[in-house]
């Protein structure tokens, strides 16, 4: 019995992805960030979203995809996953769509330049439409983030 | 039953009736001849049986159940307490928490309960006789009153409230028989009386009525000083019941009483002889049945009116409603101060009269808000009397702790987190504070060893102080231990002044206890507790006078989420700084910063401290204090070091909102701390100082 999946749609780089509707709490347009020194270059800061300050994360950046400049389209994603808030810089967000679970295949080595560890897998939307969904847990890793600090350093 | 939208509460209330329960077996311990004291262990311990059937803990129910048994003959004064029975209670008390603790943690509550029933009961049994003084007695008369006879000890009651002014009645209560719950309107009818007078004796028992074990009457001995009209009054209010009939005794009839009563006491003399003995088997805290009785009559008066007035005025809340509250209401500042702005922009009258009403109205919603996440210290504090109790007791000391403040207010979250220290502090005290009893008494010291625990407010600040006249601190032995672990170094011990040395305690690594104990002395505890308290943004001292005693002074911010801070520009970014840690802003040339070693130094204050740039450690995208002849600056202190941060520009003192920096940053910050929202909504983050201090 193939069960329907509500996601929220958003782009990168020209790929659409999809997060679970309840791992997201809101999205948000843009708001000024607050540069947190000492942390790597994907984390772009804290943003105070209704009085809690959240950490905000350029997903370009996180999946080592070039980053570009925020336009009026680019939206933060609030997601909530591992008892993490984070926020997620994306370049549009504007869908919620049904997704059916027998139309997730498993996810290819690298998709869209994003590697297989941060996607749970690929749905298949109409003929020609696919869907990356993410792996919340494994993007929200910081032992990684934490590795990454000390190879910088 | 779904139960879980009651299991929350439920737990609260055990918590409190077993903090309740604590609390008087204490003070009952200190005046075990004060039955209102009991009464109230016993009010608790059956609230805690009702609830905990209800709730289907059936442990729980059954071991309360017991201590209600014993409770119940040492109410009734049958049974005196001693130091046995205060054992097996405080242990049943540790049962209990242990179960409801299993609860809240998702458990069911089962625990192994046998023993301590079993022990209870034999507590019970042990009494047989002098419980059984009644009954028999009352078989063999048939004078009047009828039903049931008074023991002399009830019989001195009644006499001496007569003698005071008081009324006594004798009061047969009939329940309609087509009544339904009939345990619950006796108890109706108890609290009528209870809430106006005192119940000296009933026929059948409260116990038996409560279990519905009687047929469709029951009666009372019954004190009082209010009207017998008005009493007939407000007991035939109470539904169901079919006749109420009072009848008042007096002198006369008593006297007729106690000579009925003689007879019947030759029959049971002999069982009262043997549980006499059972009573005095127990030396230390025995209570003649006798001083308990004349300690019952004074007392009748003012006991009805407590019972009659303690009707909670607070409500419940969860934590988390506070936090969002207070979330909230730091949203509603960020726009306050933004609409102050637009009004002074637009410069319209109506508009800026309303933007300073609002104003106003905020602030006293800021000071309220405040306050509700405020909470005494009694919450921490009320565990610690038990603490000392057990932990003299295994040691062999005798110590009395001296609580004063329980009532001083700190904000929840330091609540929180002072626990523990606390508690190491105590243990510390009892353990290696207060001498063993017979040194003591060797020194000419008191035998028993008195800790006080106080806490005050005193400007912005909350302090806590444990002191306790035990030995002190001994230098010469607190430095050679310090040198033997490493802690100083022989020559830098010699210029250390006492206050410091005293302060070596609190060193990683450190334990002058001459043998470990399991209560405390692993060399673990103290500087675990000074790096808490430094983390509280608190502050811990020590004084202490060889022979004398010692006593630990902790400082304590009022509060962890909201504090006063210094803001500063840094380019197009701002930074708070804490005003606690800046000692003074200035401005130093450029041509005054030296070089010694490679670092870069200035003189303050005939002192030479290090200077830090802040633009350099944050990595400031637009902003370089290189250039500059002059630069801002902030010396900030932690402990004793100074250093100078140069700054860019500064902005401001101002109230900020602590906020966390959410869990995916937490850990490995560096130079910030936190961050707070300004006035124009967006983010700031705090600097901790004492990260930039090495």
């Amino acid at each position: 019995m193939a069960e329907e999946l509500k996601v929220i749609v958003f782009t990168l780089a020209q790929e659409e992805y999809g997060i679970e509707v309840d791992k997201v709490r809101t999205i948000e347009r843009m708001v000024p960030i607050t540069r947190v020194p000492k942390t790597p270059a994907f984390v772009k800061g804290v943003i105070n979203l209704r009085g809690i300050v959240i950490p905000v994360i350029d997903l370009r950046g996180r999946f080592g995809l070039a980053e570009t400049e925020y336009t009026d389209n680019s939206r933060i994603i609030i997601v909530a996953a591992n008892e993490l808030e984070v926020g997620f810089i994306v370049d549009s967000a504007n869908d919620v769509m049904d997704v059916m679970s027998d139309s997730i295949e498993n996810p290819p080595e690298v998709m869209g330049g994003v590697k297989a560890k941060y996607i749970s897998g690929v749905a298949k939307i109409g003929d020609s439409r696919l869907l990356i969904l993410l792996n919340l847990i494994e993007v929200l890793n910081r032992n990684e983030i934490i590795q990454l600090e000390q190879f910088g350093e | 039953m779904e139960m879980n939208q009651y299991l929350s509460m439920f737990i609260d209330e055990s918590n409190d009736h077993l903090q309740a329960l604590n609390e008087n077996m204490l003070r009952l311990e200190q005046q075990p001849e004060d039955i209102s004291i009991v009464q109230i262990i016993f009010r608790s311990a059956h609230t805690l049986k009702g609830m905990s059937a209800t709730m289907g803990f059936e442990d729980l129910a059954s071991l309360t159940h017991e201590m209600e048994n014993v409770l119940d003959l040492v109410r009734n004064s049958k049974l005196g307490m001693n130091g046995h029975i205060f054992d097996t209670l405080f242990k049943c008390l540790d049962a209990l928490e242990g179960m409801v603790q299993d609860i809240i943690n998702g458990g069911t509550g089962k625990s192994d309960v046998e023993e301590l029933v079993q022990r209870l009961k034999a507590i019970v049994k042990g009494d047989v006789g002098g419980s059984g003084t009644a009954k028999p007695a009352a078989s063999s008369s048939s004078n009047v009153p009828p039903s049931f006879l008074l023991d002399q000890f009830q019989l001195s009651i009644l006499s001496q409230s007569l003698e005071s002014g008081h009324k006594a009645f004798y009061i047969e209560v009939k329940v309609r028989e087509d009544c339904l719950l009939k345990a619950a309107r006796a108890y109706m009818v108890f609290d009528v009386l209870e809430r106006n007078g005192e119940v000296i004796k009933s026929y059948p028992s409260v116990q038996e009525i409560e279990q519905e074990q009687f047929e469709r009457s029951f009666s009372v001995y019954y004190i009082t000083q209010v009207d017998e009209q008005l009493l007939q009054d407000q007991l035939s209010r109470v539904s169901e019941i079919e006749s109420v009939e009072l009848n008042a005794v007096d002198k006369d009839t008593l006297a007729e009483m106690e000579n009925s009563q003689q007879s019947a006491d030759q029959a049971s003399k002999a069982k009262l002889e043997t549980a006499a003995t059972v009573i005095s088997t127990s030396p230390a805290t025995t209570v003649s049945p006798v001083a308990s009785a004349e300690s019952n009559a004074p007392r009748t008066a003012p006991a009805a009116q407590s019972s009659g007035s303690a009707a909670p005025r607070t409500i419940r809340v969860d934590i988390e409603r506070l936090d969002s509250l207070m979330n909230l209401f730091s949203e509603l500042l960020i726009d306050r101060v933004r609409l102050e702005q637009l009004a002074s922009e637009v410069k319209r009258n109506d508009l800026t009269e309303t933007v300073e009403h609002m104003a106003r109205v905020s602030a006293d919603l800021q000071n309220i808000v405040l306050k509700l996440r405020m909470v005494p210290v009694e919450s921490v504090f009320n565990r610690f009397p038990r603490m000392v109790r057990d932990l003299a007791k295994s040691l062999d000391k005798k110590v009395d702790l001296i609580i004063v403040g329980a009532e001083t207010e700190l904000d929840r979250t330091v609540i929180d987190e002072i626990g523990d220290p606390l508690v190491h502090l105590i243990r510390n005290a009892v353990d290696h504070g207060v001498e063993p009893i017979a040194e003591r008494i060797s020194l000419g010291k008191p035998e028993v060893g008195t800790v006080h625990l106080r806490a005050y407010h005193s400007g912005n600040h909350v302090f806590i102080e444990i002191e306790e006249d035990g030995k002190g601190i001994n230098r010469p032995k607190v430095l050679e231990t310090a040198i033997k672990r490493g802690v100083v170094t022989p020559e830098e011990a010699k210029n250390l002044s006492d206050e410091e040395v005293n302060m070596l305690i609190f060193a990683a690594g450190f334990s002058t206890a001459d043998k470990v104990s399991d209560i405390s002395g692993r060399g673990v505890g103290l500087d675990v507790v000074k790096s808490k308290i430094t983390s509280l943004g608190g502050h811990v001292s020590v004084h202490s006078t060889l022979g004398s005693g010692t006593r630990f002074s902790i400082q304590l911010p009022l509060t962890l989420s909201i504090i006063a801070a210094m803001l500063i520009k840094l380019g197009s970014e701002k930074y708070a700084f804490p005003l606690s840690s800046i000692v003074e802003t200035g401005a130093v040339k450029r041509a005054d910063i030296r070089t010694l070693h490679g670092n870069r130094m200035i003189e303050y204050r005939q002192s030479i401290i290090p200077v830090v740039s802040l633009a350099a450690l944050v990595d400031s995208p637009d902003y370089r204090d290189d250039e500059e002849t002059e630069t801002e600056m902030l010396i900030i202190r932690k402990g004793d070091k100074l250093a100078a941060i140069l700054v860019d520009e500064f902005i401001g003192q101002s109230e900020i909102v602590l906020k966390p920096l959410g869990k995916y940053l937490a850990g490995n910050l560096g130079v910030v701390s936190g961050a707070t929202i300004l006035g124009d909504g967006q983010v700031a983050l705090i600097v901790d100082t004492n990260a930039l201090i090495k």
